[in-house]
């Protein structure tokens, strides 16, 4: 578990990575991009939630006047509640595995040296 | 069975060859992946992470298989039976948590820990204290969970298969203590993954067959739907979200609660890195959100599809009213639907995959609360950290056998009790309790050992507090005239408070030591160096 029982160099070697500046973006851009689109789930969530609970009527609108149109906003934005979920999750996934990755290898790269 | 509904003939309760025949297959079928799971089993690793050696498809499919229980198979389609929208509203709450666990905590967890979330708590704070206080977040967590899960499912037993209810307890806790001792996680990922996709096939079979009735076409099955409840309509929002704070809290409990449920976050240590760990977000979410979109339509299939027509189209009995003369909280809906319309051999095939739901979750469920006190409690606290392999192990499968004989006990004790709140409760203290102390422990430099105990504590005391106040509990079960706690679901207040202890006993009480290997764990924590 412990983390310092490494030799000396390599723990030197470690406090440099830590506070280098490509590390420090790593972890920021890291967390912008998560607080990012966690801020857009609650955007979607709790919005959705809101508005069936503060605005019924428009929940209830029929979305096209035709006879045989049954559906409500109410039931694609239910479904797209959750589309949109899935979404978010595949673009954070996309991003890290093409943009962050890569990044991560690379700073790994620099420790073993 | 209420007078409304005499018409309606079912061989539920009644078991069939092709229902005993499925129950059965399910079981061997079970027992043969744990007995070829089980044969290689030397190391807590390998008990609790099944040697970390599960791919991220694999994790996937294993992860949905804990999240979709039999409560939300059969809870969901049968409240979308009864009350329409509603039931999807609810349904969003419960996907809406697996971005959020990705965002925050997903990948730093699996770095950082190695058999449950204590592990990541306790990280750069001082192991007794924290231990002790994490382990009594998820012990309360995993104990109601379970216990709103044996209740639940020794009564849906007991209605499907005719089986006397302490026997149908005892049976759960039975196979699934065999699960989980001969074939530890390896077996219990498996039997999740086989149960998930049957389940799966299953609904989706359900489903066409509902739509095969209206032409493939959905506006025909709500256009029936409406049609024929004329004075409730089904299409719009009803009773759930009359009190907008309470929407809000109870969105907070269902998607903060997944960030602190411990059999959940255990399963990321069964991946071999983060990168697993976060493609298997990606198909646990498609597979869960797969479900919830497509199980309304088996809940407004039912309300239509089970009524009883009389000569000339007249309607003897509506389907709300057969659904509820079978179970009030209309969790017989999918089961009824797939008998009439595929027949009592259908109907056995979708009883066997509740069954195996629930065997799933609870073997889940008890390794998380095993884990909880033997990793937790007895190597890190009792015997600090130095105990073998083997001393380990039996510890492990001790603490397994004692969790599962105390759920079957449980389980008995609550028989007949309404235990729909104990979820609720579950998902409550593991946002309150368990999430905040996680998240603070990875994301802030400044927090400290008290401030981690204080903070669980608190959410644990105050989300326990609330709920036995509120109306649920209050009212509800004591019989008392008024709620003292306003809120149906207290997490936005209790939440609110772990995070609010967390932090005031930080600051109160520094902790240079902490502070200091906070930045030594960012090379585990965001590069993975050093991840076990």
């Amino acid at each position: 578990m412990s983390a310092t029982t490494r030799p000396a160099d390599a723990s030197k070697n470690a406090t440099e990575l830590i506070e280098s500046p490509a590390f420090r973006a790593l972890v920021k851009i890291r967390w912008s991009v998560s607080l990012t689109l966690l801020a857009l789930l609650f955007v979607g969530y709790y919005g959705f939630i809101m508005l069936v609970a503060t605005s019924p009527a428009i929940v209830a609108r029929r979305l096209s006047e035709a006879p045989g149109a049954i559906a409500n906003l109410g039931l694609v934005l239910g479904i797209g509640t959750l589309v949109f979920a899935w979404i978010l999750t595949a673009v954070y996934v996309v991003w890290a595995n093409r943009v962050h990755d890569p990044e991560v290898e690379r700073l790994k790269r620099q420790l073993r040296r | 069975m209420p007078p409304a509904a005499p018409a309606y003939q079912s061989t539920l309760g009644h078991p069939s060859f092709a229902s005993i025949g499925f129950f059965f297959l399910v079981i061997l079928v079970t027992l043969v992946i744990t007995w070829w799971a089980g044969r290689k089993t030397r190391t807590s690793t390998e008990y609790y992470a099944a040697g970390r050696g599960i791919s991220a498809m694999q994790n996937g499919f294993a992860l949905a298989g804990d999240y979709m229980s039999a409560a939300s198979f059969l809870g969901i389609s049968g409240m979308v039976a009864l009350k329409g929208y509603d039931g999807m509203i609810y349904a969003t709450g419960w996907l809406v948590g697996w971005p959020a666990l990705m965002f925050l905590v997903a990948e730093p967890l699996r770095n950082l820990g190695k058999f449950t979330f204590a592990d990541v708590v306790a990280y750069r704070l001082r192991q007794g204290p924290v231990r002790i206080a994490a382990a009594v977040g998820g012990i309360l967590t995993t104990i109601f969970y379970t216990i709103a899960q044996m209740v639940g499912s020794g009564s849906l037993i007991a209605l499907m298969f005719g089986m006397p209810f302490v026997l149908a307890e005892v049976l759960v806790g039975a196979v699934m203590l065999l699960y989980v001792l001969f074939g530890d996680m390896l077996a219990t990922t498996w039997v999740q993954i086989v149960k998930a996709i049957l389940l799966l096939c299953g609904v989706t079979v359900l489903t066409g067959l509902v739509l095969s009735r209206f032409g493939f076409s959905l506006p025909a099955l709500y256009r029936a739907a409406t049609d024929l409840y004329p004075n409730q309509n089904l299409l719009v929002p009803g009773d759930l979200t009359r009190s907008p704070v309470d929407a809000i809290s109870l969105g907070l409990a269902l998607m903060f609660g997944l960030l602190g449920l411990p059999h959940i976050l255990m399963r990321f240590y069964t991946v071999p890195d983060a990168k697993a760990a976060r493609v298997s977000v990606l198909y646990a979410t498609g597979l869960i959100g797969y479900f919830y979109v497509i199980i309304p339509i088996v809940g407004f299939g039912a309300a239509v599809l089970l009524s009883v027509k009389g000569a000339g189209g007249s309607v003897l009995a509506l389907g709300q009213e057969v659904v509820r003369g079978f179970d009030k909280g209309g969790n017989m809906a999918a089961p009824l639907l797939a008998e009439a319309l595929w027949g009592s051999a259908f109907l056995g095939f979708i009883a066997a995959v509740a069954f195996a739901t629930i065997l799933a979750v609870v073997a889940g469920l008890t390794l998380a609360g095993a884990s909880a006190y033997s990793h937790d409690i007895y190597l890190s606290v009792i015997k600090k950290g130095r105990a073998t392999e083997e001393e380990q192990l039996e510890t492990a499968r001790i603490a397994t056998v004692a969790f599962g004989v105390v759920a079957v006990a449980l389980g008995i004790a609550f028989q007949g009790q309404n235990v729909a709140f104990l979820v609720g409760l579950a998902f409550a203290i593991a946002a309150s309790a368990n999430f905040p102390a996680l998240l603070m422990s990875i994301v802030w430099r400044r927090f400290t050992t008290w401030g981690a105990v204080w903070s669980i504590l608190v959410g644990a005391a105050s989300s326990v507090g609330s709920i036995v106040l509120s109306e649920t509990v209050w009212v509800d079960l004591f019989h008392f005239e008024h709620a003292i706690f306003p809120l149906k679901n207290p997490a936005i207040f209790s939440m609110s408070a772990a995070f609010l202890a967390g932090i005031v006993v930080s600051l109160l009480t520094p902790e240079p030591e902490a502070r200091r290997k906070f930045e030594s764990e960012k090379l585990r924590t965001y590069l993975g160096v050093g991840a076990e």
